[in-house]
């Protein structure tokens, strides 16, 4: 057993090429005992190609990985063996049912025999999936499938779980009860690595947070040491019902020192502590523009301002490249 | 090999029999399409049907093992299932082995059905110790070629196509049905590139014993574990290669 705040994983230099592109730049971090640790980026930012080194699937072009200890290039089948891991897709067997999948995951993990249908039945319960223990996976709806890949990772009480956005696609109430059932097992002390693409999922569940974009490490930090990065003070959103990107470019540009953000054709963000001046500003240089404000509300630096800061990306990137919906509600 | 990847092997055989290859597609292409077969070369020229058994066990040998490898290994790939098995401690080159012995198994077990169950209908007497060792080198050298031609392309079709290509061509050439003596000079060269010769040759040694003058039938296991070898280490390369 590692001591409480140690290590459990270690990136030194993890690079990866798949031909001439390079995929993953040279990643250097680490992740501590018992957090949520939170790996976000836009699709194509090399979160999964990541993911597949740490878990041994596949080997790094350069660097290497310290995963509980031991080296990915010298002991993968080691690491496989003490980690847990939910691929972004539900791929376990259509033709076995929801409790013969999780056994046969306990014997490919070596889990005593005896204790195999205990430990598949207990997982199923707290997936809430006792009802459907003969239920086929293919006759599972999406969010049960999900749960119990989930699940099928736990079969061997790993003390690190590798998450792939587990609550892509999901409804409401299977993402938010599978946030639960992450919260329940950091509180168990397993450690959770991982990927989603909801910023306001990362901001509620993750203890740190990696920004990795193009292969690249961007910033690591808590979610609150991301956000106050973006700014100090406040925010300001404001909506113009006839805005246009043109307008809005030179908007931004006639609004230094503030700093702006374009969110979409009709939406900015203003970063700054004077609210009044910038309210004053915005008024003038709208009626000059000629686009009429439909709204304006003032809040503290999300997680998504500090990706947009951060990562130069608009946050819809991350939720429309995926699957075009928001599904974060608690 | 480790353990851990032992134990891999052993459970992916057995859930591949249970969820693949214990089927009833799989189970009459292993067995119906061979008898079929044998069947109508039998009314087409009547003889003794017990000389056709050789062929007939050979044949059941080739199409059970191969029967569902395309679904085990281009299936699987294609659905991420293979790659949710290579979370778990195994290699590529372990899954690769796995997905093969899997064919093997069946094959086994459909070939002894229909050996033993000829042997007791026709009352042939079997050489059994030499027609388990055909058998198994046989079954190894069919799987693995299978393997290696499922891991060569990406679709099932492809596979099932490909697959069908050399043991369509071995049946009418590998002396199943007509002794290899009796093709043409040109024919026999390319029988004797073909697994399946010697396997419908070491089952005539096992089955007519002393009357039997074919090839040496140490020569037929040395050569049926070449052709295993030259495709299990090219097979197994391809498939970690996919995973890299």
């Amino acid at each position: 057993m590692l001591p409480k705040n140690e290590i459990v994983l270690e990136a030194r230099g993890l690079t990866k090429y798949y031909g001439d592109f390079l995929a993953v730049d040279n990643l250097n971090f680490s992740v501590r005992k018992g957090e949520i640790f939170g790996f976000l980026g836009p699709n194509g930012a090399g979160k999964t190609t990541t993911i597949r080194m740490l878990t041994a699937l596949s080997p790094p072009s350069d660097g290497t990985a310290y995963v509980l200890g031991l080296d990915i290039r010298e002991n993968p089948l080691e690491i496989k063996a003490r980690i847990g891991v939910a691929p972004e897709i539900s791929n376990l067997y259509d033709e076995l049912s929801a409790l013969d999948n999780l056994i046969f995951m306990c014997q490919l993990y070596g889990v005593p025999r005896k204790e195999r249908v205990k430990r598949a039945e207990e997982l199923l319960e707290i997936f809430n999936l006792k009802d459907k223990r003969n239920t086929l996976f293919r006759k599972l709806s999406k969010g049960m499938k999900r749960a119990l890949t989930v699940a099928s990772a736990l079969v061997h009480r790993p003390s690190l779980v590798f998450l792939d956005e587990p609550t892509s696609g999901l409804d409401v109430l299977s993402a938010r009860s599978l946030r639960m059932i992450m919260r329940r097992l950091r509180d168990m002390g397993v450690t959770i690595f991982l990927t989603t693409h909801y910023l306001e999922e990362a901001d509620m569940l993750c203890d740190r947070i990696a920004l990795i974009r193009s292969g690249k490490l961007v910033k690591i930090d808590t979610p609150e040491g991301l956000k106050a990065s973006v700014s100090e003070g406040k925010s300001l959103e404001i909506r113009f019902r006839n805005g246009n990107e043109e307008s809005l470019q030179e908007l931004k540009k006639r609004m230094s020192p503030f700093k702006v953000t374009i969110l979409n054709g009709e939406r900015v963000r203003v970063y700054g502590d004077d609210i009044g001046e910038i309210c004053e500003r915005i008024t003038k240089l709208s009626k000059e523009l000629g686009m009429e404000l439909a709204d304006i509300f003032s809040f503290n630096p999300t997680l998504e301002d500090a990706f947009i800061e951060l990562t130069g990306l608009s946050p819809i990137v991350m939720s429309i490249e995926k699957e075009g919906k928001v599904n974060v509600t608690g | 090999m480790s353990r851990d990847s032992l134990r891999c092997i052993f459970y992916i055989i057995l859930k591949d029999m249970r969820t693949y290859y214990l089927k009833p597609p799989s189970i009459s292409w292993g067995i119906i399409f061979p008898l079929a077969w044998t069947l109508a070369f039998y009314l087409r020229h009547p003889q003794t049907f017990a000389q056709l058994v050789p062929g007939m066990v050979a044949m059941t040998a080739i199409f059970s093992t191969t029967a569902a490898e395309a679904v085990v290994i281009n299936f699987e790939l294609r659905v991420g299932s293979m790659e949710r098995l290579l979370l778990a401690p195994i290699s590529p080159g372990g899954i690769f082995l796995a997905k093969l012995l899997g064919g093997f198994a069946f094959g086994f077990l459909m070939t002894l059905v229909v050996a033993i169950g000829s042997s007791l209908a026709l009352g042939i007497h079997l050489n059994v110790p030499i027609f388990l060792l055909v058998l198994i080198f046989s079954l190894l050298s069919f799987a693995s070629l299978g393997a290696f031609i499922c891991v060569s392309v990406k679709e099932i079709f492809e596979a099932q196509t490909l697959l069908n290509l050399p043991r369509f061509i071995m049946i009418f050439l590998s002396g199943v049905i007509t002794p290899i003596s009796a093709l043409p000079h040109y024919l026999q060269y390319i029988s004797y590139l073909m697994p399946l010769t010697y396997t419908v040759d070491g089952f005539r040694h096992a089955i007519s014993q002393a009357t039997y003058q074919g090839i040496n039938i140490w020569l037929d296991i040395l050569v049926l574990l070449v052709f295993s070898l030259a495709f299990i280490l090219p097979g197994r390369r391809m498939l970690e290669r996919k995973f890299e």
